[in-house]
């Protein structure tokens, strides 16, 4: 089966800083990719390319058979948006909305569900997040770990064949940290093809089933969670030092 | 001073100043929506990705705030009419704070529109919606509630600023008073009178503002907070 997702020689820079130099990986279907490395690595970027949050310089990107390259269209970034979901670092719900009315919005204006299909939808994903019961709160009266649970849900809700995890328990404490985790596991479970961006070692090493070390730009060590336990390069080996 | 306070012509004008009453509450009303809306497009304009987009609503914008009302209703008024259009006073009335106010609403919207974090766009494009969608469902909402208050005294003014249409002989509050003093010679009276209206209107606007706040912002009714 081919990849769903291909990264080929990406390259990207902001300025005259190269934030990824000649980038290349794939993603499987159904695999849970985590993509490591020190802050200022790239790995966000290198996510925030995979759904065309920034342009790339150079090479080439293919999302479910959505091709990025320099010069792509926002229509064709629109239909790459309906099959791939992004989570957030800082959760971006809209302030203004229900957790409820979060989720229905894009299946009720993008995928024009009717009403009821939509609060359909919206209560089942919100009970695999666990949050079944917030339906009608806003979200600054949640925590924000379950405000990161509603962004999961949210994005859930569009049916995405891939989602994405940029960074999205960096902002939460351990305890609120373990409760994202838990969902993104069973997601894991379920089959979803997921890449994410993490400094969650440990989630990395166990969920993981192809873990991708960062360094300057470039993919500096890639193997299953086991390369973390026997680092090849010592720039992982230093990285993983403290860690496990 | 041996003046005496005279209120009596009141038994008899009362109709006209009520009749002056409800025209000054329409102008406004009128003046008060079309002026938002047009300046909650310019609003969009002056942050739109179109350099030229932006540059054009901005030049719109400085040329109207930077003049006085009473000049923008004389050049639609009289210079329209010397040019061979000849149009209603009140028509030309609302037209004239109608550019007025959408200037100062598009100023204000604009701060509302600055204030949406970009990762709120990036949400929104990342759930596949398109350019309207954002804008109506997630940009526009959040920026006017957030911006709502310093609105409602903008479009305070703009009611009291209907008072300048009088001078273009428009029927309205302030032109029925002149009327009034000019047939009772009671001056004091009249304009302490509808001074007393005006506080009166302003009172009810703020109320009627303050319902439709709490009609069109639902969090703002549950919450209580700003957002």
């Amino acid at each position: 089966m081919s990849p769903i997702v291909k990264l080929n020689k990406v390259s990207k820079s902001f300025g005259s800083l190269n934030v990824l130099q000649g980038v290349s990986f794939d993603v499987a279907q159904g695999s849970v990719v985590a993509i490591i490395g020190r802050s200022g690595s790239g790995k966000s970027t290198a996510l925030r390319c995979m759904n065309g949050l920034e342009k790339i310089n150079g090479g080439e990107i293919t999302v479910c058979n959505h091709h990025l390259h320099q010069n792509v269209t926002k229509a064709q970034l629109r239909a790459l948006h309906l099959d791939v979901g992004i989570v957030f670092q800082s959760y971006n719900l809209f302030p203004h909305l229900t957790v409820g009315q979060n989720i229905m919005l894009a299946p009720k204006w993008v995928r024009k569900q009717s009403k009821a299909e939509a609060k359909d939808l919206a209560a089942e994903v919100l009970g695999k997040v666990g949050l079944a019961e917030k339906f009608d709160a806003y979200p600054e009266q949640l925590s924000g770990g379950q405000q990161q649970r509603v962004a999961i849900a949210r994005s859930l809700a569009m049916q995405p064949k891939l989602m994405l995890f940029d960074e999205v328990t960096s902002a939460l404490d351990p305890e609120l940290t373990g409760e994202v985790l838990k969902v993104m596991e069973n997601l894991a479970k379920d089959g979803m093809t997921m890449v994410l961006v993490t400094h969650e070692m440990a989630f990395a090493k166990g969920v993981g089933d192809k873990v991708i070390f960062m360094h300057q730009g470039k993919v500096w060590e890639e193997g299953d969670g086991e390369i973390l336990s026997a680092p090849q390069t010592p720039e992982l080996r230093q990285f993983v030092g403290n860690g496990l | 001073m041996t003046y005496t306070f005279d209120f009596s012509f009141l038994a008899e004008y009362w109709p006209e100043l009520l009749s002056g009453l409800m025209q000054t509450a329409q102008l406004s009303i009128l003046s008060i929506i079309f002026g938002f809306l047009l300046g909650t497009v310019l609003a969009v304009g002056r942050t739109a990705d179109s350099k030229a987009v932006r540059r054009i609503c901005a030049i719109y914008v400085e040329a109207i705030r930077n003049t006085p009302l009473l000049v923008q209703m004389f050049m639609i008024y009289f210079g329209l009419a010397s040019i061979g259009f000849k149009l209603s006073a009140e028509f030309c009335a609302v037209l004239a704070i109608v550019i007025n106010v959408s200037s100062y609403t598009c100023e204000i919207m604009r701060a509302g529109i600055e204030s949406i974090k970009k990762g709120q766009l990036e949400a929104s494009d990342c759930l596949a919606m398109s350019w309207w969608q954002r804008l109506f469902l997630i940009v526009l909402p959040p920026a006017t509630e957030r911006v709502y208050p310093a609105l409602v005294s903008q479009f305070i003014l703009i009611m009291l600023a209907t008072s300048l249409v009088s001078q273009i002989s428009a029927e309205e509050l302030t032109s029925t008073a002149v009327r009034i003093d000019s047939m009772t010679f009671r001056s004091f009276e009249i304009y302490t009178v509808i001074a007393v209206i005006y506080i009166a209107l302003a009172f009810v606007f703020r109320i009627g503002f303050w319902a439709l706040s709490q009609l069109v912002f639902p969090r703002l009714r549950r919450l209580g907070t700003p957002l």
